[in-house]
């Protein structure tokens, strides 16, 4: 099995490369925004999750996947069956 | 490596990726009914749909010494259209002796509507009523953490389901622990965008290991690569796992699963 090292050594040019399309996306967004005026609420809402996202990246843990996902998620209630009659 | 390839929608591929799919060792495949990229008009469209999937598809696949396996339902896309369903339902019978023919799947959520849910209900009761198996999708994206939720309750709530005999399908890091943990089987999908890749699956195995857990490609209509399987048998020689890990879960759990079902009939490869 891989340690860390070669882990991080071995995958440094792809995450870089990810990251840098992230920036590049928002660099695009920031630059249209003028042209474009103001967000509707639900593109608020989606930048506000990316920022979200990228705040969960910056955090330790091994379980920033797991919590990228639930923060991406609708929200799941116990009363749904009630609701629903069934 | 022999490997098969637990869920695939080889109505939408074409003959030659059942060739390729075959030079990359895949020796046996199982399809569950689902959407066609449309919804169809009547029940009719389904039988004929469930006869591709039980008499056209085993053929094709036998050209190239693949055994294909099937699972039929209406899927949860179409199941807003509750009388539908309903027709699709009672119709299944139909075809459940056909020699192919594994369970009830994939039914599930979409977008976790009352109908949806409803007809995910019927559908319980129907493998329960021809002591069938069950192959389950979740939904996608935003709605699968919710969706998941909703459908392991179900699961749970009925003490005739056995969960040894039900797999959960597309699980993601989010879902995948709540549905082994309840005592089912998962599968993880590889599929471009909204799914997984081959890489985020080979991280799943390590963090909870290879029991009761799948892999598949779905290799529908849609942008997606048939031969994901074999990515990830890579990924996983790639970083050092044992062929016996690799092969109990593209090989090994897909027999233990499947022969739950008395028409699973698969002849090792000698």
């Amino acid at each position: 099995m891989q340690n860390a090292e070669e882990i991080l050594d071995g995958t440094f040019l792809e995450v870089r490369a990810k990251l840098l399309e992230v920036a590049a996306t928002l660099d695009r967004i920031e630059r249209a925004q003028g042209d474009a005026g103001d967000f509707s609420d639900l593109s608020k809402k989606r930048r506000e999750k990316v920022d979200q996202a990228i705040g969960i990246l910056l955090s330790s843990g091994s379980d920033r996947a797991e919590r990228l996902q639930k923060l991406f998620s609708r929200e799941y209630e116990d009363a749904w069956r009630n609701d629903f009659g069934i | 490596m022999d490997y098969i390839d637990p869920h695939i929608h080889m109505v939408s591929r074409t003959t030659d990726d059942y060739a390729t799919l075959a030079r990359m060792g895949c020796v046996a495949m199982s399809e569950p009914a689902f959407w066609a990229g449309f919804d169809r008009g009547s029940v009719d469209g389904f039988r004929d749909y469930f006869h591709q999937l039980t008499d056209v598809e085993p053929k094709r696949a036998a050209q190239y010494g693949i055994q294909h396996f099937t699972w039929l339902c209406i899927n949860a896309k179409e199941a807003e259209n509750v009388s539908l369903s309903r027709d699709v339902i009672a119709m299944i019978p139909e075809f459940i002796d056909r020699p192919n023919v594994l369970g009830i799947g994939e039914i599930g959520l979409n977008k976790n509507t009352k109908n949806e849910a409803t007809v995910f209900l019927e559908h319980l009761d129907l493998a329960v009523k021809y002591q069938q198996q069950i192959l389950i999708h979740t939904p996608h994206l935003e709605d699968k953490y919710q969706g998941t939720r909703m459908i392991l309750d179900m699961l749970c709530d009925d003490q005739r389901i056995d969960p040894t005999r039900v797999l959960v399908d597309h699980v993601e890091e989010h879902t995948i622990s709540e549905v082994l943990d309840r005592g089912f089987w998962a599968g993880m999908t590889l599929y471009p965008v909204t799914k997984c890749t081959p890489e985020r699956a080979a991280d799943m195995i390590e963090q909870v290991g290879g029991e009761r857990l799948l892999v598949n490609s779905a290799g529908d209509w849609g942008p997606s690569k048939p031969t994901a399987v074999p990515d990830l048998i890579f990924e996983m020689r790639r970083r050092g796992h044992s062929e016996t890990l690799i092969r109990k879960v593209v090989y090994d759990n897909p027999i233990a699963f499947f022969s739950q079902s008395q028409n699973f009939s698969f002849k090792p490869r000698t």
